[in-house]
C-alpha cells in the first residue's frame, strides 16, 4: 500500500483509541476498473464524435473530438488522487473511513452504534473482483462505504465488525 | 384465535375480552362520501362544475337519499366488526369489513401513546388513541373511544409496556401528572407577533398576488397563488396559535405531559430517555424578552415541539427534566470560529458557536434566529468532519452529529485542528457516553 501512516509495517489491530490510528488503503483494482470504464466510454465518445464530426463538417472539426480525450487525462488523473484519498482505519471502538481530494470527509462510526453491515457487489464489480462494505446506523445521515474491497477482506471487514458491533451493542 | 396448539389452547383457557369503539364511530364514517364529493369538487373544479350543471334538484336529492344512508350502513358495519383487546403482550386489533386486517401490536414496541380530541370529538366526549410503534411508518389509532376509556386505555397499555402484572395493571390507572408550567395566551400571542415568520408569510400572501395581477391581469393566476399563500400565512400564525394555545406542561413517572390546543385537544407524552435532540430557538425579536422555543426530536415519533415560547430559566428546567443531567450551556460558554471564518462564511460566521461539556454537544447557529442543537453524547450514532477547497484554505472544517431521528447537528467553521481532535474526542465520548445513560425505562 502506497498511502497511510509510516506505522503500516507493523499491523498492530488493537491499537488503542487514543493512538494514532493504522490505515489501510484500499486495494488497485478499485482505480484499475474505474480507470478501464473510463477509458472504455471516453474512447468511444472521442471515435464517435471524431468519425461524425469529420463525416459531417470536416476534417478540422474533427479536433474537437480531442476534448473527450483531454477529460480522459484529466479523470485518469483525478481518479487516481481520489482513489489514493481513500483509507480506513480498525480502531478498538469505532471504525473511521477517509475520502476526498478537494472535499475532505471524514466518518468515524463506533462500533456499538451498528444496526446493519452490508457486502454489495453489482456486475461490474463482481467482474473485476471487488465488493463494497457499507455501514448502516440508525442515523440515516450516516454515511459510511468502503467502495472496492477484496470481496474476502469485505466479509472478514463484515464479520468483525459485526462481532464487534455486537458485543458493544447499544440502543438508540 | 389463529395459533394453533399448545399457545391457542392456553388462550382459550382465559379468553381475552374483546372491545368495540364508542358507538358515535359510525357518525364520523357516514360523512364520508360526501367529504371525498366535496374533496374531488375542489381538486378539480372545472370538470366538478359541468358534471354539476348536468343534475337537477330532485336527480341531486335522490343521490343524497341513497349515498348518506348507505355511508351510514357502511360506517356501521365497519364499527361492528372493528374490535380490539389487550393481552398480556399485544394489543389486538381486528378490523376490516371486506378486506380483514388484524393487527398485533406488541406493547414493548409502543413507543409513545398519544389521545387527541379533534374539535367534534371533544363535542361527542370522545376521543382517539395513537400508538407510535417503532419501526411503523404509519401510526396505528383507535378512533374513537369514550375520552375516559380513552385515558384509561392509555394508562393500561402504558402500565402493561412498562411490566405491571396485568391483573394490577388495569389499577394502576393513569400516573399523577405534576402541571410544571402553562403558556399564558397572552404570551403565545404577542411571541407570534414577535416571529419574523408570521410576518414574512404574510407579506409574502399580501405582496405576491397583487404583483402577479399587476403584471398577469389573470384572476386565476392570482387565485391559484394566492390560495396556498394566505393558507400558509394562516398556518403559521391563527394555525400555530390555535395549536398551541393553552400549553401546559406536566410531569409524571412515566415521561412529559404536553397538553394544547383551543379546538383540537391534544395529549401527548415525550418519554423521557428517547429524545435525541433539543433545540433551543431563539427569534431576534424574542431575545430582549429573554424567551426561547423548545424543539426535540424524537425516535421514530412526530412530536416536535415542546414548548412554543417561554423564559431561558424555565426552558432550561424542562430540558433538563428530558434530557436527565445535562444543563443547558450558557452564552458565553460557547465559543464562536476564528476570525478568518468570515472569509468563509460573511457575517453569519457570528452567529455559530460550539460547547461540549460531560453529557451534551452544544452546537449553535443563525445569526437573527438563533438556534442552539443540544445532543446527549449518548445519542451520538456518528461523527463526521467535513472540509472544502475554501475551507481548506481558510484552515477551518465543518464536524457534524448525526443522531437516530435523522438529524444532523454540525458545528461549522471550527479551527481545522480542533475540529480533528473534536472528531477523536467525540467519538470516544459519544462511545462511553453511552455507559453511563441510564436505561430506556418508563417507570423506574
Amino acid at each position: 500500500m502506497e498511502t497511510g501512516s509510516p506505522k503500516d509495517t507493523g499491523i498492530t489491530r488493537d491499537a488503542r483509541a487514543g493512538d494514532e490510528p493504522v490505515w489501510t488503503a484500499l486495494p488497485p483494482g478499485l482505480l484499475r476498473m474505474r480507470r478501464l470504464l473510463l477509458v472504455v466510454w471516453l474512447g468511444l465518445l472521442t471515435a464517435g464524435l471524431g468519425v461524425l464530426l469529420g463525416w459531417l463538417a470536416g476534417p478540422g472539426w474533427a479536433a474537437f473530438a480531442a476534448l473527450p480525450l483531454a477529460l480522459m487525462v484529466w479523470g485518469w488523473v483525478m481518479l487516481g488522487r481520489n482513489w489514493r484519498s481513500w483509507r480506513y482505519a480498525e480502531r478498538a471502538d469505532d471504525l473511521l473511513i477517509s475520502r476526498g481530494v478537494l472535499w475532505r470527509e471524514e466518518t468515524v462510526v463506533p462500533y456499538g452504534r451498528m444496526q446493519l453491515v452490508e457486502v454489495t457487489s453489482g456486475p461490474v464489480e463482481r467482474h473485476f473482483g471487488l465488493a463494497s462494505v457499507q455501514l448502516h446506523t440508525a442515523a440515516a445521515a450516516t454515511d459510511a462505504t468502503i467502495p472496492g474491497l477484496d470481496p474476502a477482506e469485505a466479509e472478514r471487514l463484515r464479520d468483525r465488525l459485526t462481532e464487534l458491533g455486537e458485543a458493544r451493542s447499544a440502543g438508540l | 384465535m389463529t395459533a394453533p396448539g399448545v399457545d391457542g389452547a392456553l388462550r382459550e383457557a382465559r379468553p381475552v375480552p374483546e372491545r368495540r369503539l364508542h358507538p358515535v364511530t359510525p357518525l364520523r364514517r357516514a360523512w364520508a362520501p360526501v367529504a371525498v364529493l366535496i374533496g374531488w369538487a375542489v381538486h378539480d373544479p372545472d370538470q366538478a362544475q359541468r358534471q354539476l350543471t348536468r343534475l337537477t334538484t330532485t336527480t341531486l336529492l335522490i343521490a343524497l337519499a341513497v349515498l348518506v344512508p348507505a355511508a351510514a350502513l357502511y360506517g356501521f358495519l365497519t364499527w361492528w366488526y372493528t374490535h380490539f383487546a389487550v393481552t398480556d403482550s399485544e394489543l389486538r386489533i381486528r378490523t376490516g369489513l371486506v378486506f380483514r386486517r388484524t393487527a398485533h401490536i406488541r406493547l414493548e414496541r409502543i413507543q409513545a401513546i398519544d389521545v387527541t380530541q379533534p374539535l367534534l370529538a371533544r363535542v361527542a366526549g370522545v376521543a382517539k388513541l395513537k400508538l407510535d410503534v417503532v419501526g411503523a411508518d404509519k401510526k396505528d389509532e383507535l378512533a374513537f373511544l369514550g375520552a375516559e376509556e380513552a385515558r384509561a386505555l392509555r394508562a393500561e397499555l402504558l402500565a402493561r409496556a412498562a411490566g405491571f402484572a396485568p391483573e394490577t395493571a388495569h389499577e394502576v390507572g393513569e400516573a399523577p401528572s405534576r402541571e410544571l408550567l402553562r403558556v399564558p395566551p397572552r404570551v403565545l400571542a404577542v411571541s407570534l407577533v414577535l416571529t419574523g415568520a408570521t410576518w414574512g408569510s404574510l407579506a409574502a400572501a399580501l405582496v405576491v398576488p397583487t404583483v402577479l395581477w399587476l403584471v398577469t391581469q389573470s384572476a386565476w393566476t392570482v387565485l391559484a397563488t394566492a390560495v396556498p399563500l394566505v393558507g400558509a400565512a394562516g398556518a403559521a400564525s391563527v394555525g400555530r396559535f390555535v395549536t398551541e394555545y393553552d400549553w401546559t406542561v406536566g410531569e409524571s413517572p412515566d415521561g412529559l405531559r404536553l397538553d394544547h390546543g383551543l379546538l383540537d385537544r391534544a395529549h401527548e407524552t415525550v418519554p423521557p430517555g428517547r429524545v435525541q435532540t433539543v433545540r433551543l430557538v431563539e427569534p431576534l425579536l424574542w431575545r430582549r424578552r429573554g424567551w426561547v422555543r423548545v424543539e426535540l426530536d424524537v425516535a421514530g415519533s412526530s412530536n416536535s415541539v415542546l414548548l412554543p415560547v417561554a423564559p431561558r430559566e424555565i426552558a432550561e428546567s424542562v430540558v433538563a427534566r428530558v434530557l436527565p443531567g445535562v444543563t443547558v450551556p450558557p452564552r458565553e460558554a460557547l465559543a464562536r470560529p476564528p476570525r478568518r471564518a468570515g472569509r468563509c462564511v460573511p457575517l453569519w460566521w457570528r452567529g455559530h458557536g460550539l460547547a461540549v461539556t460531560d453529557t451534551v454537544f452544544a452546537a449553535r447557529s443563525g445569526l437573527l434566529s438563533r438556534s442552539l442543537a443540544l445532543v446527549p453524547h449518548a445519542k451520538v450514532q456518528s461523527v463526521r468532519l467535513t472540509q472544502g477547497p475554501w475551507e481548506r484554505r481558510w484552515d477551518v472544517a465543518d464536524v457534524h452529529v448525526d443522531t437516530g431521528a435523522g438529524k444532523t447537528v454540525s458545528a461549522r467553521l471550527r479551527d481545522a485542528g480542533e475540529a480533528a481532535e473534536l472528531l477523536r474526542t467525540q467519538a470516544e465520548r459519544s462511545r462511553t457516553g453511552r455507559r453511563d445513560a441510564r436505561p430506556d425505562r418508563w417507570m423506574a
